[in-house]
């Protein structure tokens, strides 16, 4: 309805300039109100706590001020130039196979009219679902020593790069997925139609329309995976072997030998990925223009029987993998002991066999979940909107990027680690926050800021700030805008954001282990509590039950989309 | 819209109200208890505490030895664990020196065994049980490999062992280092290191978890795990075709011990605690999951428990030497091993 509004009060617009909208005295507070909110935020909760952590790296181990001396003793560590280019080598390699997948598999659920998008889209999903050891035992149960498919890897031992590569590109996939899918998903078709009537060829079109269009977003995977992959250091940890990295030098100096020091100038040095992303963000993000102006034509994709069925074989392919690997952690799950008695049983998930907490810490996960699903999405999505939208205050919003991009660089170990120094500090008046639901929730929302971000910023470049300078020219107050026009049309992001709120949340371990009370304790952490008490069957099957709930609340997901796109995004379909 | 919102939102607090009163709370002094104990150890232990002092209730945070000794370091400055209950001695010998123990004389603690405790009067620390760095072998795959099963040290030598042997980074894991100090102290520093560049050539990956080489050894992933008796005692309950060796050398060994932590407001219910994990009864706790426990005169035929486990361990075991040692001996450690890249097959 706006969309009618818009169209027939555009003409009376001349100067039509991103962010450049007339603002009223009232709107101009709440804009400054909100700014100020976020940058808060993103202070407390990322900024501040991370600074705290850092000051360590000039400190020794009993607290005696030692300068740069341990940033000299991390140059000199003997593992440390392989670490580098292990870490440099497999996650470029990593990026590289993800985010070509990733775009081939979000251009056939955005570009094409292949059956079965629905299912591939969950399927794309299932690597968040899953919390990162159910990969890591599959793997090993597939190319292990004893592993069924050991022969493909040609006598190489999957305990090392290719292991690392492998879980990895697991790992990463839905994240690449997840924001080249909403930058697929917006575009104009009127430039479709001139570029054909003018007689370009599909290559064509896709070189200078679709790929041009989509560079944000390519440009943000390309980071985010590259990023995610550097610092984490789950997968290298269980499945690496000896490969150093990195992010496993962190797990060394803070959970093998408590030097937070040392810890702290690792954490530090792998900032450097996101320091850069940022550069290019803000270097990019100049040439970005809405794709979605007002006036524009929702992109329908024609029917291509070759290139649909194409499509489809290749989703089914990458799709069935994902399966594969959790339908092998759910063999896993049910099997009395590996390899040697394969018998079925159910009594791996009985967890109070294995696990004082029961099946408490399934339920705080779900508490967790749902709070950050909630608390995450209106942050996140009111700040990129703030970010991207509000006039002014250049200063500020580059701050607010900055931070929002931090998070992703951060190992959760550190992030954690980051949080009792200055959350349980005695002169902090926020200590009430620590040993409660409280703390995890935030600490998930700022660990899983970044990708959300991101999705936001994406989802909202592509639509044109005429809308609100419309708007404006109607004396339509901003929030009606941005509740009646900009929300609707972002919602697609906004539940999907919500999602990867609440997935995550199911399954995130690394800064939560840090910061769980007894009464709090996810079932995230009991995964690994169990696999470290080598009851690898009970682990498998804790973690399957986190796959099924977010799995549920994910088809749950799917349907409230379908409604809701029925709803608000009839404008994409002619 | 906004009304379909609200419905959800109410739907979603009512799960959540009933989820959450699930877990109710009582009028029982609350002891917060951190530990780095087992699983399957938590509940009975708590249960028989409880038994004995009622009106004093657990809560447990649970993780691996490094994770609650990193956190409890970084929480110095606010404590906020009341009893540390089952961490390694070496560990809770750091926070001593951090000035973050409560010294305290347990009742009875002088029955225990004297290797057990704090040598300070009154002691920081009580030791509970002890542990040791073990051989777990995989009989299965040996045979389809005719490897010999190794008795000692040395034999892990031998070459057809190339690529079979899996073992803890000493940098990433305590019972890593808990094997790399037995050999040094056992053989000297230089036939200790050169024992090590011989075994590197034998070892096809160093892992993270101290555990892991056993489960490994275990699942049948590589056939000889060098790790701790207690997994390995485990696994084999569980069914795994392994034999747990202790080295005939002797073997390097760590206790889990009790301290409380300075602070608490909850001293009397600590002290409680204390008191009751070094009695003989709680002893008896122990050597259900342990051989050899600091009570001397408490003992039992633990299942699958490798036999004489007492007689193997190092008799010198000089645990203030290894924790002042520690930082060197892993920088050479590093540098020698450190950078051992892709694992041999």
């Amino acid at each position: 309805m706006s969309l009618f509004k818009a169209e027939a009060a555009k003409s009376a617009f001349f100067t039509i300039r991103q962010s450049g909208r007339p603002v009223e005295p009232g709107e101009r507070w709440l804009f400054g109100l909100g700014m100020g909110g976020i940058a808060l935020f993103l202070a407390l909760f990322v900024l501040l706590p991370l600074c705290t952590l850092f000051l360590r790296s000039v400190y020794d181990r009993d607290g005696a001020f030692v300068g740069l001396a341990n940033f000299t003793a991390f140059l000199e560590a003997p593992t440390l130039v392989r670490s580098v280019v292990n870490s440099l080598s497999l996650s470029l390699l990593t990026t590289v196979i993800t985010v070509a997948l990733a775009f081939l598999y979000a251009f056939c659920l955005t570009r094409t009219r292949m059956a079965g998008k629905g299912l591939f889209r969950l399927l794309a999903q299932i690597p968040l679902l899953a919390p990162s050891l159910l990969p890591a035992i599959a793997l090993v149960y597939l190319f292990g020593n004893k592993g069924i498919l050991r022969g493909l890897l040609m006598g190489e031992s999957i305990y090392g790069p290719i292991g690392i590569v492998m879980g990895e590109v697991f790992y990463t996939f839905p994240h690449a997925v997840m924001i080249l899918t909403v930058a697929l998903s917006t575009s104009d078709a009127r430039l479709y139609e001139a570029a054909e009537a003018l007689g370009a060829g599909a290559w064509k079109r896709f070189v200078t329309i679709t790929l041009p269009g989509v560079r944000y977003g390519l440009i943000s995977a390309v980071f985010v995976v590259f990023t995610l992959v550097v610092t984490d250091f789950g997968v290298p940890k269980v499945i690496g072997g000896s490969t150093n990295m990195l992010a496993t030098e962190v797990y060394k100096q803070v959970v093998g030998l408590q030097n937070f020091g040392m810890g702290a100038v690792v954490g530090i040095v792998l900032l450097v990925p996101a320091v850069l992303a940022f550069a290019a963000d803000w270097f990019w993000q100049r040439r970005q223009m809405a794709l979605l102006s007002a006036r524009s034509v929702p992109f329908q994709p024609r029917e291509n029987p070759v290139g649909d069925r194409l499509a489809f074989l290749f989703c089914a392919l990458v799709g069935g993998l994902l399966l594969g690997l959790l339908g092998v952690a759910g063999f896993a799950s049910i099997v009395t002991f590996w390899p040697y008695n394969l018998t079925p049983t159910l009594a791996n998930y009985d967890f109070a066999e294995f696990d004082a907490a029961g099946w408490s810490s399934y339920a705080n996960s779900l508490t967790l979940a749902f709070w950050t699903a909630l608390a995450g999405t209106a942050i996140v999505f009111a700040g990129a909107w703030l970010v991207e939208r509000a006039p002014g205050r250049a200063a500020m919003k580059g701050a607010v990027r900055l931070l929002a991009i931090l998070p992703l660089a951060v190992p959760g170990m550190v992030l954690g680690l980051a949080y009792i120094f200055f959350f349980n500090a005695p002169w902090n008046p926020l200590g009430w926050l620590y040993h409660g639901m409280a703390i995890l929730v935030l600490a998930t929302v700022a660990h899983f800021y970044t990708v959300s971000h991101l999705t936001a910023v994406t989802a909202l470049k592509q639509l044109d700030a005429e809308f609100e300078a419309v708007s404006a020219s109607l004396k339509v107050p901003v929030w009606t805008t941005f509740l009646r026009v900009t929300v609707p049309l972002c919602l697609p992001a906004i539940l999907d954001i919500a999602i990867y709120f609440f997935v995550n949340a199911m399954t995130t371990v690394s800064a939560v282990v840090f910061l769980y009370a007894p009464e709090t304790k996810p079932a995230s952490v009991a995964v690994l509590n169990m696999d470290d008490a080598g009851e690898v069957a009970g682990a498998a099957a804790m973690a399957m039950m986190i796959v099924l709930t977010s799995a549920v609340v994910r088809a749950l997901h799917a349907l409230l989309s379908r409604v809701l796109q029925a709803r608000t995004q009839a404008w994409r379909h002619r | 819209m906004i009304r379909r919102t609200t419905l959800l939102g109410t739907c979603a607090l009512a799960l959540l109200a009933a989820v959450t009163s699930a877990t109710g709370a009582g009028a029982a002094t609350r002891l917060t208890v951190y530990t780095a104990l087992e699983n399957e150890q938590l509940t009975p232990y708590k249960k028989a505490f409880e038994a004995d002092n009622p009106g004093i209730e657990i809560e447990w945070v649970r993780d691996s030895t490094g994770v609650v000794t990193a956190k409890l370091l970084a929480e110095k400055d606010n404590p906020k664990a009341d009893v540390v209950w089952g961490l390694a001695a070496s560990s809770l010998m750091i926070l001593d020196t951090q000035g973050m123990l409560m010294p305290y004389q347990p009742k009875g603690a002088e029955e225990l065994k004297t290797g057990f405790r704090d040598a300070k009067t009154p002691p920081a620390w009580v030791g509970m049980d002890a542990w040791m760095a073990a051989i777990c072998f995989n009989t299965v795959e040996a045979e389809k490999k005719k490897l010999p099963k190794p008795a000692s040290w040395a034999d892990l030598l031998k070459p057809e062992y190339k690529g079979q042997i899996v073992m803890p980074n000493p940098a990433s894991s305590g019972t890593g280092f808990l094997a790399v100090s037995g050999w040094l102290q056992t053989m000297g520093a230089d036939k200790g290191w050169s024992y090590m560049d011989k075994l590197n050539d034998n070892i096809a990956l160093y892992t993270h978890s101290g555990s892991k080489p056993c489960k490994m050894a275990a699942a049948g992933e590589y056939p000889i795990g060098i790790s701790i008796e207690y997994t390995g005692a485990q696994q084999k309950t569980k069914g795994a075709p392994i034999d747990v060796i202790l080295a005939s050398e002797g073997v390097g060994w760590e206790m889990e011990a009790t301290a409380i932590v300075k602070g608490t407001q909850k001293a009397e219910a600590a002290k409680a605690l204390a008191d009751w994990a070094a009695s003989r009864k709680a002893n008896e706790q122990y050597v259900n999951f342990y051989q050899v426990t600091a009570h001397p005169g408490v003992t039992k035929e633990t299942p699958n428990y490798p036999k004489n486990a007492e007689a193997a361990m190092n008799k010198t075991n000089d645990f203030v030497w290894a924790a002042a040692n520690r930082d060197r001996i892993l920088a050479d450690w590093e540098k020698r091993y450190g950078a051992k890249s892709e694992p041999k097959s």
